[in-house]
């Protein structure tokens, strides 16, 4: 759980630095490069079959783990919540609704990009010597629609909260604990499990306004 | 004070327990036990079963007594057993809920009690030192620094009593193994057989069906010996070490 949880979060940075030349200002260019790049380079190609195991071997083994743990406990006490964060106990409740984010997420783009070629345009830009494909209107065509920027708004709402547990939870589960490095280690996971989701979430708030 | 205790009954481990009600007087000074001992002699003197609930020291020491007062294990206050809470931690007219630790690897014997052996088994498969340690002589002669005596000595306050377990909202014994691999791991005697006493431990505990952990904190924060998650990483640690080593 731990080493791909770390592993998805170094994506999501990742993610996020690329996907904020969205905001570059012009006209899509910088993002339309960088996603044929993304699209075409056997290195990335690799990775990102690597990522895509890494996503369902967390969240096969998440559901095997909170299905073994739910058996270990008979049933809730009558008085009172307990000790210890909502997001702590709720972790597969957020991975699934971050998994089902990512299934809807794929679907508008990436399935999009990659299969149905005929739903994005080309366009061809000064020193390229080929057309490609414009991702850029595509994302600016998808989040005009308000069902689908509420729906990704959701979507990072349950990450941030995932990441706010999941990123110093890793760390614990390794060993990594030390008196001096620990509460970097949440302050940096709770930096993280603000800014990321808040830095995706402005792409999508920015693309409907404009 | 008038106090309304709703209290978990059930007659055995295959029938179906619920919540009964009771009215009883109490007073602030007595400890949450025996405000339990003033129930059962009025449930006694009028021929009805008495709340079978599990105790020994009293005096916070032996990890007998458990129940999990208002949903909290060990009740309302931190760092103590239910044997050292008192009623003046209450109010007149209060109801308060009382049932037992839950959790699949704690069978209920009867209304508050519960079946703890899968703690044993967990010691018995490797919380030991299997060399002669010598007299309390032999003890002191070695050398060992302060640092490392008193984070022992922290470890080694686990009564194992069981409130992680109860606490955790995966049934997850983490708390406890990893305060018993503490406890000897950083001692000289017991450092030897560190690597293998983590493997066998943690594998008598996963065979227990206790939970797996996630880091949801609660058992730190109702530990009645305030036993540190520090000890849960170490622990890890010490796996994660042991897996990669060539040793026996």
């Amino acid at each position: 759980m731990s080493l791909t949880g770390l592993f998805l979060i170094t994506f999501l940075l990742v993610h996020l630095i690329g996907n904020l030349q969205l905001l570059a200002g012009d006209e899509g260019q910088a993002f339309n490069i960088y996603s044929d790049f993304m699209a075409n380079n056997p290195l990335i190609q690799g990775i990102s079959k690597g990522l895509y195991l890494f996503i369902l071997l967390h969240a096969i083994q998440g559901l095997m783990m909170a299905w073994k743990n739910k058996k270990a406990k008979t049933s809730k006490y009558a008085g009172g919540r307990g000790s210890g964060s909502w997001a702590s106990k709720n972790m597969a409740l957020l991975g699934t609704l971050v998994l089902a984010f990512m299934f809807i997420h794929m679907g508008d783009f990436w399935y999009k990009i990659k299969f149905d070629s005929n739903s994005i345009n080309a366009v061809s830009y000064a020193g390229l010597d080929h057309e490609i494909k414009d991702v850029y209107s595509k994302v600016m065509e998808t989040f005009k629609n308000p069902i689908f920027v509420v729906a990704y708004l959701i979507g990072l709402i349950a990450l941030a909260f995932h990441l706010g547990h999941g990123f110093q939870s890793a760390f614990q589960t390794l060993g990594l604990r030390h008196k001096k490095y620990t509460p970097a280690i949440n302050f940096v996971g709770l930096a993280f499990a603000i800014l990321i989701p808040l830095g995706f979430a402005i792409l999508p708030l920015y693309m409907f306004f404009n | 004070m008038k106090l309304t205790l709703k209290i978990w009954r059930q007659k055995n481990q295959s029938s179906k327990g619920a919540f009964e009600s009771y009215q009883v007087e109490a007073d602030e000074h007595m400890s949450f036990l025996e405000m339990l001992d003033v129930l059962n002699e009025q449930l006694i003197s009028e021929k009805k079963s008495p709340v079978a609930f599990e105790h020994d020291c009293r005096e916070g020491i032996c990890g007998t007594c458990n129940l999990v007062i208002d949903g909290r294990p060990h009740g309302p206050s931190q760092g103590t057993t239910t044997c050292q809470l008192h009623m003046r931690s209450f109010k007149d007219g209060d109801t308060i809920h009382i049932e037992p630790f839950r959790a699949r690897s704690f069978p209920i014997i009867k209304d508050l009690v519960v079946d703890r052996t899968a703690f044993d088994r967990i010691i018995q498969s490797g919380g030991y030192v299997s060399v002669n340690t010598g007299q309390a002589q032999d003890g002191n002669a070695i050398p060992i620094e302060g640092n490392t005596a008193a984070k022992a000595f922290d470890s080694a306050t686990c009564i194992g009593c069981g409130a992680c377990v109860a606490a955790c909202p995966n049934g997850s014994a983490m708390l406890f193994t990893s305060a018993k691999v503490q406890h000897l791991g950083l001692l000289p005697q017991g450092k030897v057989e560190h690597k293998s006493r983590v493997q066998k431990m943690v594998a008598q505990m996963d065979k227990e069906g206790f939970g797996f952990c996630s880091n949801v904190g609660a058992c730190e924060a109702e530990c009645p010996k305030e036993i540190s998650i520090d000890n849960i990483a170490a622990m890890n640690r010490g796996f994660v070490g042991s897996m990669f080593s060539t040793e026996e």
